[in-house]
């Protein structure tokens, strides 16, 4: 029987069809558990019954952080790569493997660590008796409880992809600058794929912000925010074992990556940037009251939208592609996936030019700002 | 949104990227940077030298065409000059030419004023000898009778008295 | 919860209108000089970009709410 006239098209369809089957799948957590045609069969031995799918819960799961990768399901009990949890307890630092909390994400199963009873409740960890005396409201903004909660250090799926990908890049580059030194002419392979992106980045985004004169200074670390976003952004778009953590999809780490611009583009800053600060020309001095704080402010917001835009951009891409990904469950049929499928591709498509444009976008505005920092003030 | 712990997150990153960048910064972008803004000097340099190259060409033929065009009105100037001497030495010997016929018509006239004297003279010389022989002869005639010369010796004496 | 929906639905009608407006222009200008194409498109994607941004802070209020 002919399946198909051609198989190279169906192929691929079928291919695209079964990612969210093999990607998709969420952790196994005791009271919400999604069911998938494929698991339907073997519900026996455990005490869930067939639950309505949970769209939310399914997205929340995969752009927030966790402490082990989930990589599937297989006959009910779940495959997962277990990171390492580093915890700064009263009682000194402690480290094991996140399979102690047996994907226990409500609470329950208590950890026993050196004498310290330990719960995880949504991937945050407690001090089991603290946690027992904070309200439901309090158990959700865990994060920040601090006493009921050690300091946590441990290697997220976040802190593991941000790994990978500093390792990638490192080699990468490495390789390139090898390159250049073996081959002084024409560059081949990989460094002609990338000095045309270094050069752009040197000659569209460097120089006509910064100046001619300074701009080497700022180079290397335009450069490296430049690639590490990106590659970041690419990695989370990608959905199975290695890659599939949302970094520039969480609000922390864009806040570190805008503060250091912030940091940067402070310490570099002329005294003609203090004076605009505290010194607006052509403002008289009984206003500077209101201006220096308005003037503050404004050095402090551009940071701060520098970290949302990253944050939201990337967070609302993802959460569309699963959204779209989860209609396949909410109509509970194998038929709306080849819908699914197109709607997915399309938004993925346009999440890797989203990829590249929020690199360019970030960086970009740094420059700028750097730029602002250290402009040589022509006097009009 | 579900927030996680922040700190784990925070703590790493600012580790993470700031080992990675100098690392990055030391060992890729240095000779990156470098390679390539060496790479965009030496290529300035090549179009610059082509240019100057291309520049010395058109010197060079530049100058090779103001040195044919020296040539041609050199050429030109002697030719003229040529044609100038020629033309002067055509006048010169034509005065020469004028100032010798007459300086000959000139001895001719004196060659034939002496020839005319001397013939003249020789003219003179015969005619007197001739008038002489003639004098003689008719001396001889007129002596020959005597008695009609003392007759005219009388009368011619006679006229001179009488004056 | 709803409200959440129709205030990040208000914060999107205004970026749309915004880079719907910028990108009119952007063409606008595109035809009238087409060699300067190139400088048109990119600074329409920064500014798009910007836009973005801001419209995105809305969303994620209403998200956090």
């Amino acid at each position: 029987m002919v399946i198909s006239n051609k198989p190279l098209q169906f192929l691929f369809a079928a291919i695209v069809a079964c990612i969210p089957f093999v990607g998709f799948a969420n952790p196994a957590v005791d009271s919400t558990h999604v069911t998938t045609e494929a698991v339907a069969e073997h519900h026996g031995e455990a005490a869930h019954e067939e639950k309505e799918f949970n769209a939310t819960e399914l997205i929340n799961s995969h752009i927030g952080d966790a402490h082990e990768f989930h990589i599937a399901d297989w006959g009910g009990h779940p495959i997962s790569f277990y990171l390492p949890v580093i915890l700064w307890t009263n009682n000194g630092l402690e480290i094991f493997s996140s399979e102690k909390f047996h994907h226990d994400n409500e609470g329950h199963h208590v950890v026993d660590v050196n004498g310290q009873e330990l719960v995880r409740y949504k991937e945050v960890i407690f001090y089991k008796d603290k946690f027992e005396t904070l309200t439901e409201e309090e158990r959700k903004n865990g994060a920040f409880a601090f006493d009921a909660r050690p300091l946590d250090f441990s290697i997220t799926k976040n802190v593991f992809s941000m790994l990978m990908s500093t390792i990638i890049l490192f080699l990468l580059f490495l390789a390139v600058a090898r390159s250049y030194k073996k081959n002084p002419k024409a560059p081949k392979g990989i460094a002609g794929f990338l000095e045309p992106l270094v050069t752009f980045v040197r000659d569209e985004i460097a120089r006509p912000n910064i100046g001619e004169k300074k701009y080497g200074k700022y180079m290397p670390y335009l450069l490296t925010i430049f690639f590490f976003i990106w590659i970041n952004n690419l990695i989370g778009l990608i959905p199975f074992f290695p890659f599939s953590s949302n970094l520039t999809g969480n609000i922390y780490f864009t806040f570190v990556m805008a503060f250091i611009t912030f940091l940067v583009t402070t310490f570099s800053g002329n005294k003609d940037y203090w004076g605009h600060i505290f010194n607006t020309p052509g403002v008289p001095f009984w206003l500077a009251p209101i201006m220096v704080p308005v003037e503050i402010i404004g050095m402090l917001t551009k940071p701060f939208a520098l970290m949302i835009r990253l944050f939201a951009n990337i967070t609302a891409g993802h959460i569309i592609i699963l959204s779209l990904v989860s209609l396949i469950f909410i109509f509970d049929t194998v038929a709306v996936s080849p819908i699914s499928g197109a709607f997915v591709l399309f938004m993925s498509v346009l999440e890797m030019l989203v990829a590249a444009l929020q690199a360019y976008v970030f960086t970009l505005l740094s420059a700028l700002f750097i730029g602002q920092a250290v402009a040589e003030h022509d006097h009009h | 949104m579900q927030l996680t712990s922040p700190e784990s997150l925070i703590f790493w990153t600012t580790i993470i990227f700031i080992v990675f960048f100098f690392l990055l910064a030391k060992f890729a972008w240095k000779p990156i940077l470098g390679a390539v803004k060496s790479r965009e000097e030496s290529i300035n340099n090549a179009l610059a030298s082509a240019e100057a190259a291309r520049r010395e060409m058109q010197n060079l033929t530049a100058d090779n065409e103001r040195i044919l065009q020296e040539a041609r009105m050199e050429r030109d100037a002697l030719l003229k000059e040529a044609r100038e001497m020629k033309d002067k030495m055509i006048a010169d010997s034509k005065q020469e030419a004028q100032l010798q016929g007459e300086r000959m018509i000139e001895q001719a006239k004196a060659a034939i004023a002496a020839e005319k004297n001397a013939a003249m003279a020789e003219l003179k010389a015969q005619v007197s000898s001739l008038s002489l022989d003639i004098a003689e002869k008719l001396l001889k005639d007129e002596l020959s009778n005597k008695e009609a010369q003392t007759k005219l010796v009388e009368k011619m004496l006679g006229d001179v008295k009488l004056n | 919860m709803v409200l959440a929906g129709i205030g990040a639905g208000l914060a999107v009608i205004g970026a749309g209108l915004g880079i719907g407006k910028i990108g009119g222009s952007a063409m606008d200008a595109i035809a009238r000089q087409p060699e300067a194409a190139g400088k048109i498109q990119t600074a329409m994607i920064i500014a798009a970009a910007l836009i973005e941004g801001v419209a995105l802070f809305a969303v994620v209020v209403a998200l956090i709410a």
